[in-house]
C-alpha cells in the first residue's frame, strides 16, 4: 500500500494567542513562535503509518508513506519533513512555494500533480491546517482526481492492500459508516489516535496501540538516525505545471478584540449563583 | 447584484436549524447587493423539508430527492448543476457543509471562504471575515473566482425567522456523478438526546478530563445540565478518554458554541478549547487550579473541587 501524506508547517498552534499582525494589517507575523508540524497532519501521518506496518512485528514496514510539504525550502520545512521521516515515512517531497501565495485551491492543484506522478492508493491528510483553518483542500483534491473522500475518519479498516476501505466518520449528529473503493482521499478526526482505530489486515486485528494523548507517535532514536539518510526531493509549482492562480485574496488581518472585563473570583457556590442570577442575569 | 443559493441540511427528512443560519447569510448578501436568494433542499425526504422552508422569503425553494444516506459524492453534482445559475452558494459550516461545499466549489471552479463570521458588502463587492489560527486572528477575504462558495459559522449567524409569504417549490434535476459509485453508505448512528443541541443552546455545561470517568459525567455533570435545561459539552481530552461521545466536543476540532452562559468544569482551557467557546456571552470556570488558562476568558471563576461544588451548584440552581 502506498500512501501520500501532505504535511504543512504551521506557527506553533499551542501559542497562537501570541501571534501578531503587521501595522497595516497586511500580514500575520509569527515571530518568536516555533514552526511545528500541523497537528491535524500529524494525526493523519499516524494513521498512514499504522496502515503500512505490522505492529506485531516491531512496526515492520509493509507499505510506503510519502510525505509532501508545500512551502519555503528552508530549515523549518526540511525539519518538519525529517520529523515525519523519523517517525517512519519512507521519503519526502518538498514543493517550493511562498506561504502567502498559497490557498486551498493551489494546494489542491499541487497535490493533484503529485498524485498523478506517484499514483498512491490513498491520500491521508489533516482535515484542516491549524493556521488557515479552512478545511477545504482535501475535498477539492478528491474532486480534481475524481476520487471519493472520507472526511473526519475516526476508524479506518482497509482490505485488499488498501483497495477498499471501511470507514467510520464523525458527523455533528453521530457517526456514519461508509465503504469506499479506492484510490481515495481521507481526512482524520482526533479519534484516529485511539488504540484500535486503524486496521490494515496485516497487524493482528486485536492489536492495541499505545494510548496517544495529543498527537501521533514519537520518533525513536533509530528512526531519527535513519531519517537523515532518507531522500527528500525538491520540486516547484512550475516543475509540476501548476498555475499559481489563487482563488482567495486576504485584504486585512486583525487580532480579535480581547474579552472585556476582569475575571471575578467568587467565594462559594452560593456567591456564584447569586452573581449569575442577579448580576449577569443568565440563570 | 449577487444571487445566492442556500444549500439546506437535512436530518431524517427535516431541515436542520443550520439551514436557517445559511439563510441569514444569504439574505445579507442578497439585500446588500440587490440580488435574491433561493433554497435547495436535497436528500431523502427533500419534498417535506422544502415545505418547511417556504416561509423565509426565498424566491423559490428547489427540491432534489435523493434516496439513501448522505455522502458528498451523491449530492455534489446536483448542487453544482443548480449552483451554476447563482453567483454565491452558501451553507452552514457544519460537518455537512464543510464536507459537501468544497466538492461543489471544485466543480464550479469557485474559491471557498469557509467558516465565515461576517459578510461585508461594499459598493456591491463582497468580502468575508473568517476566524483563523483557532480564533486568534480574523482575516478579511475576497473570493476572486466568478462564482463564490461560502460556509458560515453557526454561532455567528442567527437562525432566520419566518418572514411570511410562501415561496414556490420547484423540482431540481438530479445529476448523476460516476464517483458516487465508489462510495457505499452503510449506515449512520444518530445520537438522540432530549437536551438542546449543543450549537443551539442558551446554556452549555462542559466537562473536562478532571471528571475522570463516564460515570462522573452521568452522576455529577448531567444533573446540573438538566437543572439548567442546558446542552452538555466536553473538552477534547474528555471525548478522547471516552467519557462522552465525540459529537459533544467543543473546540477547534469540535463544535463552536456561543451561548449566553458557558460553564467550563474541570477544563484547563487549552487554546484549542478556547477556540470553540470564547465567543460565549458569560463564561464560568470551576477548577481547582486558579492559574488554569481558562481564567483568560472566564468572567467568573470558582476555585473548588468540582466533586464538591457541582452537586451543591445543582441544588442551588434547583431552588431558583
Amino acid at each position: 500500500m502506498k500512501i501520500l501524506v501532505p504535511i504543512k508547517r504551521v506557527a506553533d498552534p499551542d501559542n497562537a494567542s501570541k501571534l501578531k499582525v503587521s501595522g497595516d494589517g497586511g500580514a500575520v507575523t509569527s515571530e518568536g513562535l516555533e514552526w511545528k508540524m500541523n497537528p491535524f497532519d500529524d494525526w493523519s501521518l499516524e494513521a498512514a503509518l499504522r496502515l503500512t506496518e505490522n505492529a506485531a512485528e516491531k512496526n515492520a514496514r509493509v507499505g510506503e508513506v510519502i510525505l509532501v510539504s508545500i512551502g519555503p525550502n528552508d530549515e523549518h520545512t526540511q525539519r518538519i519533513i525529517r520529523e515525519g521521516l523519523a517517525k517512519g515515512a519512507e521519503r519526502g517531497i518538498l514543493v517550493e512555494a511562498e506561504d502567502n501565495t498559497l490557498d486551498s485551491n493551489i494546494v489542491a492543484q499541487v497535490l493533484k500533480a503529485i498524485v498523478d506522478k506517484e499514483s498512491p492508493d490513498l491520500v491521508v491528510l489533516g482535515k484542516q491546517a491549524a493556521d488557515g483553518d479552512s478545511n477545504v483542500a482535501g475535498t477539492q483534491l478528491a474532486e480534481h482526481l475524481g476520487w471519493p473522500i472520507v472526511n473526519y475518519a475516526m476508524q479506518l479498516t482497509t482490505a485488499d492492500d488498501g483497495k477498499t476501505l471501511q470507514v467510520q466518520r464523525e458527523l455533528d449528529t453521530g457517526v456514519a459508516t461508509v465503504k469506499v473503493t479506492g484510490p481515495a482521499v481521507v481526512t482524520t478526526s482526533d479519534r484516529i489516535l485511539q488504540p484500535e482505530s486503524v486496521k490494515n489486515g496485516v497487524t493482528p486485528a486485536d492489536h492495541q496501540y499505545a494510548k496517544l494523548e495529543v498527537g501521533g507517535r514519537y520518533a525513536s532514536l533509530k528512526g531519527i538516525m535513519q531519517a537523515k539518510k532518507k531522500p527528500i526531493d525538491t520540486t516547484s509549482l512550475g516543475d509540476l505545471g501548476v498555475e499559481p492562480a489563487a482563488a482567495l485574496k486576504y485584504t486585512k488581518f486583525e487580532l480579535p478584540p480581547a474579552r472585556s472585563g476582569e475575571t471575578t473570583f467568587v467565594e462559594s457556590v452560593e456567591d456564584l449563583v447569586e452573581k449569575l442570577h442577579n448580576a449577569a442575569k443568565v440563570i | 447584484m449577487a444571487n445566492v443559493l442556500v444549500v439546506a441540511e437535512l436530518l431524517e427528512g427535516k431541515a436542520r436549524k443550520t439551514t436557517l443560519c445559511g439563510v441569514t447569510a444569504a439574505k445579507t448578501i442578497a439585500e446588500g447587493t440587490g440580488g435574491s436568494f433561493d433554497i435547495l433542499a436535497i436528500g431523502e425526504g427533500a419534498g417535506a423539508a422544502a415545505e418547511e422552508l417556504t416561509g423565509f422569503g426565498a424566491g423559490k425553494v428547489l427540491k432534489a430527492d435523493i434516496a439513501g444516506g448522505y455522502v458528498c459524492e451523491k449530492y455534489a453534482a446536483t448542487v453544482a448543476a443548480v449552483g451554476e445559475g447563482y453567483d454565491v452558494v452558501v451553507a452552514c459550516a457544519s460537518a455537512y457543509g464543510k464536507d459537501l461545499l468544497p466538492r461543489v466549489a471544485a466543480k464550479l471552479s469557485a474559491g471557498v471562504a469557509s467558516d465565515i463570521s461576517a459578510v461585508h458588502v461594499d459598493g456591491g463587492n463582497l468580502s468575508y471575515t473568517r476566524p483563523m489560527y483557532a480564533g486568534n486572528v480574523s482575516g478579511t477575504v475576497e473570493i476572486l473566482t466568478p462564482k463564490q462558495v461560502v460556509t458560515v459559522r453557526q454561532s455567528e449567524f442567527d437562525a432566520a425567522a419566518e418572514s411570511g409569504g410562501s415561496s414556490p417549490i420547484e423540482d431540481a434535476a438530479v445529476t448523476a456523478d460516476p464517483v458516487a459509485d465508489k462510495v457505499e453508505f452503510v449506515g449512520v448512528e444518530v445520537v438522540k438526546s432530549e437536551r438542546p443541541e449543543l450549537t443551539e443552546a442558551d446554556i452549555v455545561v462542559s466537562g473536562g478530563r478532571a471528571l475522570k470517568s463516564a460515570e462522573n459525567f452521568t452522576n455529577v455533570i448531567e444533573p446540573l445540565v438538566d437543572a439548567l435545561g442546558a446542552a452538555m459539552g466536553a473538552s477534547r481530552a474528555a471525548c478522547d478518554a471516552g467519557y462522552v461521545s465525540p459529537e459533544l466536543q467543543v473546540g477547534q476540532t469540535g463544535k463552536v458554541v456561543a451561548p449566553k452562559l458557558y460553564l467550563a468544569i474541570g477544563i484547563s482551557g487549552a487554546i484549542q478549547h478556547l477556540a470553540g467557546m470564547k465567543g460565549s456571552k458569560t463564561i464560568v470556570a470551576i477548577n481547582k487550579d486558579k492559574e488554569a488558562p481558562i481564567a483568560q476568558v472566564a468572567d467568573y471563576f470558582l476555585v473548588a473541587d468540582l466533586f464538591d461544588a457541582i452537586p451543591a451548584l445543582t441544588e442551588e440552581v434547583k431552588k431558583l
